[in-house]
């Protein structure tokens, strides 16, 4: 890279990658013209467009830049690759408030049912799998991919490895989300949970993730620090476990290759075992693992003390990881699955309890000496009160997942609430903490536009929060009670839509207690956009800081 | 040397890491699924089990597009009120040719699982239009549109081949006469009804949406709603013989 010094020469990636979307675009456009369901035909519309964008935006990248490629070091120092990161964290905001908002929609859509509007893509059935993806692979993807690549060169002191891999990882996986969520909308899914994207979106997301596996794992292993920090540990079992959950739950067989219809290799009971298998651990490295790996950089960083114990960190790690994957059978309880594996997967989900917590006093410590911050600090209150938030939650879930709580708690809204108290409480505030930090970071700010603002965001999502919450406990448990209720003479004591009619109110609070997190997502958006816009530069210091070891 | 030091190997040598995670991931998912695959006690024997006619398929396809599964579980379990208020629970059998399953997850709706003839066509028919005409208090959501819609049926053939690669065991006879088969069961006046029985004993023939013409999403929907747990003969079947 460095002779280069005069002449520019495109670098085998450049060509390579060109030459790939180009390729890419033919085949796009061919498919697109032989496509045998519409909404195919405008998915592979959609890549040949994405596509002939990439080739113009390699090469016009090309003609732009210098003819070195960036140093590695600049004085000594890494020179962090932060272009990537700033798109992710941009689209986390933007995927973040647009995912709230279709929760929002469908949460008033149980209230009011005149919202569906009876067209097929304002239909609830459609746009929950939209919300669910949009919160969890949109917003919570990016802020994990954001935040991977920003921990991960600062604690390895080296540039992120590639030099369009990164954006080929961030562009791709957003392109994934629009194929995604496009096609829910317009009624493509293979209906597994989590996992609702068709065959080809799936393709796409492995070639993506393996290249996002690539990236992360070849920064370490150029990493300038003997140690690999704790919090890469974690991001690492996140993107190697995900890719082995998705090929393991996805292996399908499409009816053409034309179109967008396919049926999953697994069928009934196995099909069963293995969606929750996926399912349960898209809660437990997705949106544990990942998290737990901004838990334990941010907190630290923020409140300026180390993590409070390494060898807690250790334990933490290896035990979350092995007992994790166990638990899915207990989204099947009393259901035609085997009571073996039940009986596995409530054991497992019960002992895990420990390692959760083991993980959550390893966050919450790490601010022993430096509470005081908490008064003075809402970013550090909000990362601390996800911790508590993801304590409380890990503690909800081994109880639902004793068989007789869980003949009492299953299809009902408890699941729901339950959901939400980990994914408003803990993914959402510590994803919130995350890009409070990040922006004035990414951006050489010296701090956020205002501080106020993230205190009301703080408190008005954190009633939100306990609207949402609170109500589903009360709907679920009801609905429970209510369905196994018997009059003294022995009959069942209530018809089935008496239960939904008892619903109304805690539903309209639900969609409340919603709308107030929308406002504190919003509040936040301003807020780091005003940090970007008109915040304050951040005065480079004249000597390298020496590393916080 | 102590633990916490050996413990070094997998914080100094990423790939070490890497095959730690996988190793240690690994262990939970295969003791857990591969043996549903080969114990036989896992899927029950039991008669009257078949594959979907295609009308139903398709019908079922339309049930997952739309999302019907998010509020409405097709999964009795074995709980006194349940199996008085939806009925017999539900046996692994009778859904070892769902691919994918639909045991759903949440009961916004009631269970699903036997929904099969409890109401007519017409109910159904109705109700999908307009649930609050027949539900004043329901929630769902109406899918008037469906009874617009014309059943695409020229790759028919092609979703019995492709479900039969993954496992469902459509005979030739049966994929040869998808289409045919996917008109007759919707028009009791279609010449191929007979031809249809033959291929799929006690199913049923109606026009669903009492409409003339191409089967609708409507008939495909309703069809599919009509034939929930109405394949097993619960009369006849005992729970006895699949002890092992």
């Amino acid at each position: 890279m460095n002779q280069s010094q005069t002449e520019k020469s495109m670098t085998h990636g450049e060509a390579g990658l060109a030459m790939a979307f180009a390729a890419s675009a033919f085949l796009c456009l061919f498919a697109a013209g032989k496509a045998v369901d519409t909404a195919f035909a405008f998915h592979a519309s959609l890549g040949c467009a994405a596509s002939l964008w990439a080739v113009f935006a390699i090469l016009n990248r090309y003609y732009d830049r210098p003819a070195a490629l960036p140093a590695r070091e600049i004085n000594g120092r890494p020179n962090y690759n932060f272009g990537p990161i700033k798109f992710s964290a941009v689209m986390a905001v933007f995927w973040g408030i647009a995912g709230f908002s279709v929760g929002l929609l469908i949460a008033s859509q149980l209230a009011w049912p005149a919202l569906n509007f009876d067209l097929p893509w304002t239909s609830f059935g459609r746009l929950r799998p939209l919300h669910t993806s949009a919160v969890v692979f949109a917003f919570g993807g990016n802020v994990l991919i954001a935040t991977s690549f920003y921990v991960v060169q600062k604690t390895c002191r080296t540039r992120l490895v590639g030099d369009l891999a990164p954006w080929f990882v961030v562009i791709g996986y957003n392109f994934f989300i629009l194929i995604a969520g496009t096609g829910y909308l317009l009624g493509v899914t293979q209906s597994k949970e989590y996992a609702e994207p068709e065959w080809y979106a799936d393709l796409w997301l492995t070639i993506v993730w393996v290249t996002y596996l690539l990236v992360f794992l070849m920064t370490i292993v150029r990493r300038k620090e003997p140690h690999i920090f704790v919090a890469n540990w974690f991001y690492l079992a996140f993107i190697v476990t995900i890719a082995v959950l998705h090929l393991g739950n996805n292996p399908a067989l499409p009816v053409s290759v034309f179109g967008s219809k396919s049926y999953i290799a697994w069928g009934g009971v196995q099909d069963a075992m293995f969606q929750w298998w996926y399912g349960h651990n898209a809660v437990g490295f997705f949106l544990t693992a990942g998290f737990l790996a901004i838990m334990y950089y941010f907190i630290p960083k923020r409140a300026e003390r180390p993590v409070y114990s390494y060898r807690l960190s250790i334990i933490h790690f290896w035990a979350i990881i092995f007992l994790y994957i166990w638990a899915g059978p207990h989204h099947l309880h009393y259901t035609a699955l085997p009571d073996w594996a039940q009986t596995l997967g409530m054991t497992f989900s019960i002992m895990l309890w420990m390692p959760s917590w083991g993980g959550m006093i390893n966050g919450l410590m790490t601010l022993s000496g430096a509470w005081d911050k908490l008064r003075t600090d809402p970013v550090l209150r909000m990362l601390v009160v996800s911790v508590a938030f993801y304590g409380m939650a890990t503690f909800e879930g081994p109880l639902m997942s004793i068989k007789v709580v869980n003949s009492l708690s299953h299809y009902t809204d408890w699941t729901i609430g339950h959901v939400h108290s980990g994914a408003l409480g803990w993914v959402g505030f510590v994803s919130f903490g995350a890009l409070y930090c990040l922006f004035p970071w990414l951006w050489d700010r010296k701090g956020l536009y205002s501080l106020k603002l993230v205190n009301w965001h703080f408190w008005i999502a954190t009633i939100g929060i306990v609207l949402y919450i609170s109500a589903m406990w009360v709907s679920g448990i009801l609905q429970g009670l209510m369905w196994r209720a018997y009059t003294s003479l022995g009959f069942l004591e209530y018809s089935f839509i008496e239960s939904v009619e008892a619903m109304h109110p805690f539903y309209i609070i639900r969609a409340a207690g919603g709308a107030l997190f929308l406002i504190g997502a919003l509040i936040m958006a301003f807020n780091l956009w005003m940090t970007v816009r008109v915040g304050e530069a951040e005065v480079p210091s004249p000597v390298a800081l020496q590393p916080a070891e | 040397m102590s633990f916490w030091s050996r413990h070094q190997i997998f914080e100094k040598n990423s790939i070490v890491l890497v095959g730690g995670i996988l190793a240690v991931i690994a262990i939970g998912g295969l003791v857990e699924i591969t043996p549903l695959f080969y114990l036989k006690s896992t899927i029950e024997v039991v008669d009257g089990i078949r594959p979907y006619t295609p009308l139903e398929l398709t019908g079922r396809n339309i049930y997952v597009r739309e999302g019907c599964y998010l509020c409405h579980s097709q999964m009795i379990r074995p709980l006194r009120d349940e199996v008085e208020r939806y009925g017999h629970f539900s046996l692994a059998a009778e859904s070892m040719y769902d691919h994918p399953f639909q045991w759903g997850s949440k009961r916004t709706g009631p269970d699903l699982a036997r929904v099969g003839a409890k109401y007519s066509d017409e109910w159904h028919v109705t109700h999908l239009t307009n649930p609050r005409a027949i539900v004043p208090q329901s929630v769902m959501p109406g899918y008037a549109f469906l009874a617009e819609a014309e059943v695409d049926v020229a790759g028919m053939a092609d979703h019995l081949r492709t479900s039969r690669m993954v496992g469902v065991p459509y005979s030739d006879d049966q994929i040869a006469n998808a289409v045919n088969d996917l008109k007759a069961q919707a028009d009791p006046d279609n010449a191929g009804t007979d031809a249809f029985a033959k291929r799929y004993p006690k199913a049923v023939v109606r026009n669903f949406d009492a409409k003339p013409g191409t089967p609708t999403e409507m008939d495909a929907l309703v069809a599919y709603l009509q034939m929930l747990g109405t394949l097993v003969d619960f009369k006849l079947y005992n729970e006895k013989a699949n002890l092992r």
